[in-house]
C-alpha cells in the first residue's frame, strides 16, 4: 500500500539516502535503523510529506501522497516533538486533535485511561513529565483510525509497562491489517519486523 | 465549522494564558498615541491634522509587535506538523489562524481607538471613520503578517526581518486608512477609500492564506 521509489535526499554535502526503495503492505512493520544522524527522522518526515525528497516519490495506493485524498486520514505521525500545547490541558489538546481529524469528541478517552492518564486529563501539559507527554501524544495516535502509523523512536521516555503496552497495541494494529513505520535504535522482539538500515555504508 | 470553532478556541485560550503578550501591543498603542499630544503642541488644529496618521501608524506597529510569536510556538512544539499533515488544506487553517490573531491583536485596537482619538480632538465623523477603517484594515494586516511570520518562522532572531518584509506591504492599508479618516474629519465622502480597503481585504483573505501555507511548508522542510 505504501511504496517509496528512488528516494534521494541530501543535507548540505551530506547524502542521507540515495535511490532508496521500500514497500509496506497490510499488516507489515518496517523498522528504520541506523546511527544518530543517519537520516531516520528525515526519512519518516519524507513519508509524512513534511520534507520533500530531492528525487523519488512516496505512493499510497499507487497515488503520490501529495495528490491522495485518503492519505492524510490514513496517516498518523508520532514525531519526536509531542505536538502538544504546553499551556493547554490534556483534554483540550486531544479534543482539538479530534476536531482537526474529524473524529468524534471524546474518542481519545479510552486510549487515555488505558495509558493511565485519565485522572490527569485537566492538567496542563507543561506540568507532565516527559514520559507522560509521550503517553498523551500516544493517546492521540491510538485513538485515531489511521491505517499507517509513522513513529519516531516511540519507546523513548516510556517506562517498562508503557513499552509493553505499546508493543501490544502495535501487534493489535498489525493484526488488524494496519501498517507501521518505526524509527528505532533497538530491534523489536515481539514483532517480526523487516529492518531498513540507513548510513550503514560508513 | 467545528474545525473553525476548535481552532479559534485553541488560539484564544493560548493567547489568554499568555496575558502579557496580548496586552503589551495594546499598551504600546495607547502609550505612543498619548505621547504625541504631550510632545507636540496642544493646539487643536495641529493635533486634528496629525491624529489620523499617528493613530494609524501606532495601530500598524502594534499589530507588527504581536506577529513575531504567531507561528513560532506551533513550529517548535510540533503542533504545526500535525496541522500540516492533517486532512484539511493548510491554507484554510492559516486563514483561521489569521482570524484568531486578528481577534486577539486587531479587534482590541479597534475598540481602544475611539478613546485615544479624543486626545486629538477628532470630530465624531472622523472617529467613526477611524474605527471603520481599522475594522476593515487590520484584518488585512493580520493576513499580510501571517505570510511574513510563516516565511520567517524557521529563522531565529527574525523580528527585524519580519518587519522589513511585512511593513512595505502594509503601506497601502496605512495610506488609505489614515487618509479616509482625515477626509471624514473634513466632512468629505469616504466611500471610495473604504471600498478600496474592503477590496484589499477580500484579495488578502483569498490569496494570502495560500502564500502563508507555502511559507509554512518551507519552514517545516
Amino acid at each position: 500500500m505504501l511504496l517509496a521509489r528512488g528516494l534521494t535526499l541530501w543535507r548540505g554535502d551530506n547524502c542521507l539516502f540515495e535511490d532508496l526503495d521500500f514497500a509496506l503492505g497490510e499488516g507489515q512493520v518496517l523498522l528504520v535503523r541506523g546511527p544518530n544522524g543517519a537520516g531516520k527522522t528525515t526519512l519518516l518526515r519524507v513519508v509524512c510529506g513534511l520534507t520533500r525528497p530531492e528525487a523519488g516519490s512516496v505512493l499510497w495506493k499507487d497515488q503520490p501522497i501529495a495528490d491522495s485524498d485518503e492519505y492524510p486520514l490514513a496517516l498518523a505521525w508520532h514525531g519526536h516533538q509531542p505536538g502538544l500545547k504546553s499551556d493547554l490541558s490534556i483534554r483540550q489538546n486531544l479534543e482539538f486533535s479530534a476536531a482537526l481529524r474529524g473524529q468524534a469528541a471524546g474518542a481519545w478517552q479510552a486510549a487515555l485511561s488505558e495509558l493511565g492518564l485519565a485522572a490527569l486529563a485537566d492538567m496542563p501539559v507543561r506540568q507532565l513529565s516527559a514520559g507522560q507527554q509521550r503517553r498523551t501524544a500516544l493517546a492521540r495516535l491510538l485513538s485515531s483510525p489511521a491505517r499507517l502509523w509513522v513513529m519516531d523512536e516511540p519507546f523513548t521516555n516510556l517506562d517498562a509497562a508503557g513499552q509493553a503496552y505499546l508493543q501490544g497495541r502495535l501487534q493489535g494494529h498489525l493484526a488488524a491489517g494496519g501498517l507501521a513505520l518505526l524509527a528505532m535504535h533497538q530491534s523489536l522482539e515481539a514483532l517480526p519486523a523487516r529492518e531498513l538500515w540507513l548510513g550503514a555504508a560508513d | 465549522m467545528r474545525l473553525l470553532r476548535a481552532m479559534l478556541l485553541r488560539d484564544l485560550r493560548l493567547a489568554f494564558r499568555r496575558w502579557g503578550d496580548v496586552v503589551s501591543p495594546l499598551m504600546f498603542f495607547a502609550i505612543v498615541t498619548s505621547l504625541f499630544p504631550l510632545a507636540l503642541s496642544p493646539r487643536h488644529d495641529v493635533l486634528q491634522s496629525l491624529g489620523p496618521g499617528v493613530l494609524w501608524i501606532a495601530a500598524l506597529l502594534a499589530m507588527l509587535l504581536s506577529l513575531n510569536a504567531l507561528f513560532r510556538q506551533d513550529i517548535e512544539d510540533g503542533s504545526m506538523e500535525q496541522l500540516a499533515i492533517g486532512p484539511h488544506p493548510l491554507a484554510l487553517l492559516m486563514l483561521y489562524k489569521s482570524l484568531g490573531h486578528w481577534l486577539v491583536a486587531g479587534l482590541p485596537l479597534v475598540a481602544l481607538a475611539p478613546l485615544l482619538a479624543v486626545t486629538y480632538y477628532l470630530p465624531g465623523d472622523a472617529v467613526a471613520a477611524l474605527c471603520l477603517t481599522l475594522l476593515i484594515g487590520t484584518p488585512t494586516l493580520s493576513l499580510l503578517g501571517s505570510v511574513g511570520a510563516a516565511l520567517t518562522a524557521g529563522i531565529r532572531q527574525s523580528s527585524g526581518l519580519l518587519a522589513l518584509l511585512v511593513l512595505p506591504l502594509c503601506l497601502p492599508v496605512l495610506m488609505f486608512g489614515s487618509r479616509a479618516t482625515a477626509l471624514a474629519g473634513q466632512g468629505e465622502d469616504i466611500s471610495g477609500p473604504l471600498l478600496l480597503l474592503a477590496a484589499m481585504l477580500a484579495l488578502a483573505a483569498s490569496l494570502l492564506p495560500l502564500a502563508a501555507a507555502a511559507g509554512i511548508r518551507i519552514s517545516l522542510d
